[in-house]
């Protein structure tokens, strides 16, 4: 599989008024053509931090203090703001958790998405046109020609995240990151909007970020899981592998903390206590070692990532 | 601490059996558009549409359906906080829908219906500190002040398990978790009958989810309070409610015990609901899909299953008679024409 995004030992900090926050400490994954790659974990986990720092989105205060990043063989960490311009949104593209807010309220969905098609593939007003009409009908809006010059208010949520899709779909981008696509939308209308993405995933070769907190959402819809706790992949592997075998012990407490659909609510637990203040100097090398009931004195030595399985990549000293 | 907990205003004796008794109950927003020929009826969105049910003593009661199905209208219907077009709520045995939800903010009985809302962090006055949004409601509602309402404020913090010590902070300050805590806290201080809860931990880590979801449990225990719960996460409905109630285009579709409809559901509206919960196992029950979107509320057709057109099964009778909610095997109903078929 030819590899679309290689990331390795990528980190990200914060300068606030109250500290440094370590917000990414030595990220490494890869996504290959076609493949749907999920990032799981709680919030502040940083999973929308990496999106951002690959994208060069980070605001003022972040910035990347190590490792690499590289999109197709382009060096992202070390690419000019222009650079970066010029593959946002023809080579990566991006959709957020809530469309109608990412949405322009003011203009027409066709207009929005012809935008993108005439900057990144030079096409004219005309062509871009049909082409954003074409690509509404591509994600399944009904009557796309029509709906084309409909503005976002009247559309619901849904066809809102659909249209979203399509931008960052239109430039046919080796890579999409999706943060939380679906979060606040009905069950019934995610299934559709992941049904979406996966086809035209298959259809274009396109790879995928998938960042969700559900890990019911990334068991169905993931080839590959990537389990992030407070700024650190604690364990990685194929979905199926990582579900019936979970092996770092947050994997395994987030699992026994989400809801099935069989199953009693006492049977459910908790993970005791909290993310570490990522501002602290003195971070523990295993930043879940607070949390963990299989704290040992060996988790004290610095944090190493091995395989502990093909293809199953673990960042802890006592596993399960 | 046992002596102060309970709902003293009155005595469980002198009610009836169902602390909830909603029948037919509607309710109709107009459009304000103005017809071309002046007079015309403005069209109404049927928001809520003869919808009955009933809430037992100590029950926790769910309420599933997609956006726009009228879940929220009728969280306020019940909660008093609006009015119904027509139909009845009976709390107790007092009919509580010809009261205007202004005279019932004054009402004796406003403390025995309370509501948490969906996200704390936007729903909690941010002027004010965790002790003030908790006091508020016993403030305005119970008459309290002093020495006895610190009580109070600490007794209800206490029981959703909010150390002391957060009580000066403010929403800011705390974390979603603790937030939540604070929203269950100011709605349980009136000691109310009937909680309702809109999506509470919608906004939550599942580490925190459960977390919540088992001190709504232990209050239920304690306190004796019947839950209406609100939600768009079937497995969390699932794990706290007994009775479950579906709602699409503002009818009721299918009800019944909760678990007896997720896994076996008699409507098809309920089996695509159902079966477009993604599963940790990743295996799907089976791939259907219910495309498209709900139809208008506006004005619906009177006579047609407001399902129909989106409906797997969809046939002309479908379209010329609007199918009743019937009864079935294990207290369960199910508004279709074709349960038997499928």
């Amino acid at each position: 599989m030819t590899t679309v995004l290689d990331v390795t030992d990528f980190s990200v900090e914060f300068r606030t008024r109250s500290g440094t926050v370590k917000a990414l400490d030595r990220v490494a994954f890869r996504i290959g053509r076609g493949e749907t790659m999920a990032l799981v974990g709680e919030s502040g986990s940083g999973k929308s931090v990496t999106a951002y720092a690959l994208l060069g989105l980070l605001d003022a205060a972040g910035r990347i203090t190590g490792g690499r990043a590289s999109l197709e063989g382009v060096e992202l960490t070390t690419a000019s703001p222009a650079a970066l311009a010029a593959i946002r949104g023809r080579r990566a593209a991006m959709i957020f958790q809530n469309p109608r807010a990412a949405l322009n309220p003011i203009r027409p969905i066709g207009q929005q998405i012809a935008d993108v098609v005439r900057r990144h593939a030079g096409l004219s007003r005309r062509d871009a046109t049909s082409r954003a009409v074409e690509m509404l009908r591509e994600v399944g809006i009904p009557d796309p020609v029509r709906r084309a010059g409909a503005y976002p208010f009247e559309l619901s949520g849904g066809m809102c995240q659909r249209v979203m899709i399509a931008i960052a779909v239109a430039t046919r981008p080796a890579l999409l990151i999706a943060d939380e696509p679906t979060t606040g939308l009905d069950v019934t209308t995610q299934a559709v909007v992941m049904d979406i993405m996966a086809k035209l995933a298959g259809e274009t070769g396109m790879a995928t970020l998938l960042i969700t907190h559900d890990l019911a959402l990334a068991a169905e819809r993931s080839g590959r899981i990537a389990v992030m706790h407070a700024g650190h992949i604690v364990e990685e592997a194929a979905t199926r592998a990582l579900l019936a075998a979970p092996r770092h012990p947050y994997t395994r407490r987030l699992l026994a903390a989400t809801p099935t659909a069989a199953g009693d609510l006492a049977e459910l637990r908790s993970i005791p206590g909290n993310l570490p203040d990522l501002r602290r100097a003195d971070l523990p090398p295993c930043r879940f070692a607070a949390r963990c009931p299989q704290h040992l004195e060996a988790c004290e030595a610095p944090m190493v990532w091995r395989d502990i399985a093909p293809a199953h990549r673990i960042a802890c000293w006592n596993p399960a | 601490m046992s002596g102060m907990i309970g709902n003293d205003p009155t005595p469980r004796e002198a009610e009836g059996r169902y602390l909830l008794d909603v029948a037919e109950l509607s309710k109709r927003f107009p459009l304000g558009r103005r017809r071309l020929f002046g007079k015309a009826a403005p069209a109404m969105v049927h928001a809520v549409d003869d919808v009955s049910f009933t809430l037992a003593r100590g029950e926790t009661l769910g309420l599933v359906g997609e956006s726009g199905c009228g879940k929220s209208t009728l969280v306020r219907l019940i909660a008093r906080l609006t009015d119904p077009t027509t139909g009845s709520i009976r709390f107790g045995n007092r009919e509580l829908s010809a009261l205007p939800a202004k005279a019932f903010a004054r009402d004796p009985d406003r403390a025995r219906i309370q509501i948490v809302f969906q996200d704390a962090g936007e729903s909690i006055n941010p002027r004010f500190t965790a002790a003030d949004a908790i006091a508020d409601p016993l403030r305005q509602l119970r008459g309290l002040g002093g020495d006895a309402l610190r009580e109070k404020v600490e007794e209800a913090a206490t029981l959703c398990g909010l150390p002391l010590a957060l009580l000066d902070r403010f929403p800011h300050q705390l974390s979603g978790g603790q937030r939540a805590r604070v929203g269950i806290a100011r709605a349980i201080g009136p000691r109310p009958d009937l909680l309702v809860l809109d999506e509470p931990t919608a906004a939550l880590d599942v580490s925190v989810q459960v977390t919540i979801l088992q001190l709504l449990v232990r209050l239920r225990e304690t306190l004796g309070i019947s839950y209406v719960f609100v939600s768009h996460d079937l497995n969390v409905v699932r794990l706290l409610c007994d009775r479950v109630v579906v709602m699409y285009l503002g009818r009721i579709v299918e009800t019944g015990p909760a678990r007896a409809v997720f896994d076996a559901p008699l409507h098809p509206y309920t089996r695509g609901l159902v079966a477009a919960v993604p599963r940790l196992d990743g295996l799907r029950a089976d791939a259907l899909r219910l495309a498209g979107d709900p139809r208008s509320p506006i004005d619906p057709d009177p006579d047609a299953c407001r399902f129909h057109g989106r409906c797997p099964i969809g046939t002309g009778r479908c379209g010329a008679e609007m199918p009743k909610l019937r009864r079935f095997d294990g207290g369960r109903e199910a508004a279709c024409h074709y349960v038997e078929a499928a």
